[in-house]
């Protein structure tokens, strides 16, 4: 797909604003519809869509394998973490009240707040460790680059 | 009245969709039908005023597991092996689950009554209390992360062992560009790696 231009023009065009309203659904969810499952699937959705259009290499190059992986464990340990914190300050597990005494709902829009994130960042980046592993996967062993073009 | 001939609409849509998703004998023409089958069925939640739910629906169900099954795809035949079309055994078992699912069914409450449960439990509490304590429009959210924040917890932790899963059968060769062993299936590997030393595993394991 790499050789027709309306798909790559289109790709291009279209990569940062898929990711501009990802990051939208993920921060607005308090106040609209979203939240960080749906908006990871969204970022992830770029990433997916530049990979089939250019390769899986080129996919790969853009997110490279070991920062996926980290970012699936980083997501999970800033959910959790939130909740030691509130833990430390006092409260009881995931007790966003005591993030902040004076005001509580502020503490809990901080907590809401982390909390979607590490769910948007586990989201995104699982939803592209499956795309690389289903696209990138050869039953034979063989070299594994070009795989990204016949999806 | 729109509401419930929209809703006529989107489900006979939705059961023309599966019986051609049982018809075709082409993976990718089923793999695209069932995006189109997840696309109704969220304008569906958003006729039932479920937004968070349809937008989850639109963004995974149509969007992503499309495009996943379509990579899946790229590595089998393009055409389903023919198969018997009749047989008693499963014939038998899906009509008792549906003679289940029809006792259930008649159990419910009625669409729509105020004093089931769900309305009378924890969800009024919520409706009050969500914007009064944390000054949160979105009551969806409050409950997701805030209310309900271990559930959410679990979920995550469930993705991320889904995600941890696959890549472990796969093999985690998108972590290393060379491909170690011939064997495709981690498990195949490790069954191999226990049989007594061959040229190419000593290879391999020096290659480590």
């Amino acid at each position: 797909m790499k050789s027709n231009p309306v798909y790559r023009v289109a790709t291009k065009i279209l990569f940062a604003p898929i990711i501009l309203f990802g990051l939208y659904v993920q921060f607005h969810g308090d106040f609209g519809p979203g939240g960080g499952f749906q908006a990871g699937v969204i970022i992830a959705a770029a990433f997916i869509l530049y990979g089939i259009v250019f390769s899986l290499k080129e996919a790969r190059r853009l997110a490279p394998p070991k920062a996926v992986f980290g970012a699936m464990v980083i997501g999970v340990t800033l959910y959790a973490g939130v909740g030691v914190y509130t833990w430390l300050r006092g409260g009881n597990y995931l007790d966003y009240n005591f993030i902040d005494y004076y005001d509580p709902a502020h503490g809990q829009h901080l907590g809401i707040l982390l909390v979607e994130l590490g769910v948007g960042i586990t989201v995104t980046s699982v939803m592209l460790a499956l795309f690389f592993a289903f696209a990138g996967y050869q039953p034979t062993g063989e070299a594994e680059d070009e795989g990204g073009d016949d999806v | 009245m729109t509401g419930v001939m929209i809703n006529i609409f989107l489900v006979s849509s939705m059961v023309a969709i599966a019986i051609l998703v049982l018809k075709t004998r082409k993976l990718f023409a089923a793999i695209v039908m069932t995006g189109a089958y997840s696309l109704i069925s969220a304008a569906m939640f958003v006729n039932l005023d479920a937004v968070d739910v349809a937008f989850t629906e639109a963004a995974v169900g149509a969007g992503i597991s499309t495009v996943l099954l379509l990579a899946a795809m790229a590595r089998l035949p393009a055409e389903e092996k023919a198969v018997k079309m009749f047989s008693l055994g499963p014939l038998v078992m899906v009509s008792l689950v549906a003679i289940l699912l029809m006792i259930g069914i008649v159990n419910l409450p009625p669409f729509g009554l105020a004093e089931t449960p769900v309305h009378t439990h924890v969800g009024p509490r919520y409706l009050e209390e969500s914007y009064r304590d944390l000054h949160i429009p979105n009551v969806v959210t409050t409950v997701l992360a805030s209310y309900r924040g271990f559930d959410t917890l679990g979920e995550t932790i469930v993705i991320f062992t889904a995600g941890l899963g696959v890549l472990v059968l796969l093999n985690g060769k998108t972590l290393s560009r060379k491909p170690k062993r011939n064997l495709p299936h981690h498990v195949l590997k490790i069954k191999a790696e226990e049989k007594p030393q061959t040229k190419t595993t000593s290879k391999s394991k020096a290659g480590k």
